[in-house]
């Protein structure tokens, strides 16, 4: 399990109470974790701020809405923690 | 304030867009029927209120951001702290700050003093949404120049 993946399930386990080993990198925070939209908001905001980035939540949820992509591809937290050293790459670039 | 309009604002008296604060002067109305019922014989001017003075307060900061483009609709709270009685009449300095710009959200934080006294705090999540329609524009806009809202210097 990466680093990234360790802080954002922290992250979630307090941010939503959630027990943190039922955090696992395969789940998807909203369908098997239930975390709601305005959790998630709660949750972007510690996951900005730990890691100096500003998540594209708009980007996403357009290219989601316009086919182009699936929830998995960011809310799976596996794929979400990868998106995070994506962006942590790109700033530091 | 103007209860009745939910419209907490007397006038903006500063709003730094690089600073990412605000203030504003919300006095409390003499009277009112709200304070009929909170409470009989004991008027106060209730915690929820308090809060949407400091939601509008940095809520003009972040439309001033956006460029009066957009919106913010509060969705969340916390650390809310209402730390005295605050009565009919009672003249607040509200401040307000933008301490985190997310990806359609942002992240305010209010303060509230009265002679310069803190009466009260909270953090403040807001939704960041384009405006609805043209019309909702237009009556922003006047809401802004009713409460000295630098609209034209900061618009141009």
């Amino acid at each position: 399990m990466s680093a990234t993946f360790d802080k954002v399930a922290d992250i979630i386990a307090e941010t939503c109470d959630i027990p943190r080993d039922n955090i696992k990198p395969e789940s998807h925070a909203i369908n098997d974790l239930e975390i709601d939209s305005l959790d998630f908001l709660d949750i972007a905001f510690a996951i900005d701020k730990t890691f100096g980035i500003k998540l594209p939540l708009e980007q996403w949820t357009q290219e989601v809405n316009d086919g182009k992509a699936t929830t998995d591809q960011y809310f799976v937290l596996n794929n979400l923690s990868g998106e995070i050293d994506k962006l942590i790459a790109a700033k530091g670039a | 304030m103007r209860f009745e309009y939910f419209q907490m604002i007397d006038r903006v008296v500063a709003l730094d867009i690089a600073g990412r604060s605000a203030r504003s002067i919300c006095t409390v109305p003499k009277t009112s029927t709200i304070f009929e019922g909170h409470f009989p014989s004991y008027p106060l001017m209730p915690g929820a209120l308090l809060l949407e003075c400091m939601a509008q307060t940095a809520g003009w900061l972040l439309i001033a951001m956006n460029n009066f483009n957009a919106m913010p609709f509060m969705a969340g709270v916390k650390d809310a702290k209402f730390r005295t009685a605050v009565f009919p009449g009672d003249e607040l300095e509200i401040e307000g700050s933008v301490v985190h710009e997310g990806s359609g959200f942002a992240v305010g934080e209010g303060k509230g003093r009265r002679n310069g006294k803190l009466v009260c705090e909270a953090r403040i999540m807001y939704t960041i949404m384009p405006f609805p329609s043209p019309e909702f524009r237009t009556a922003l806009f006047e809401w802004a120049e009713r409460i000295e809202v630098p609209i034209k210097e900061l618009t141009k």
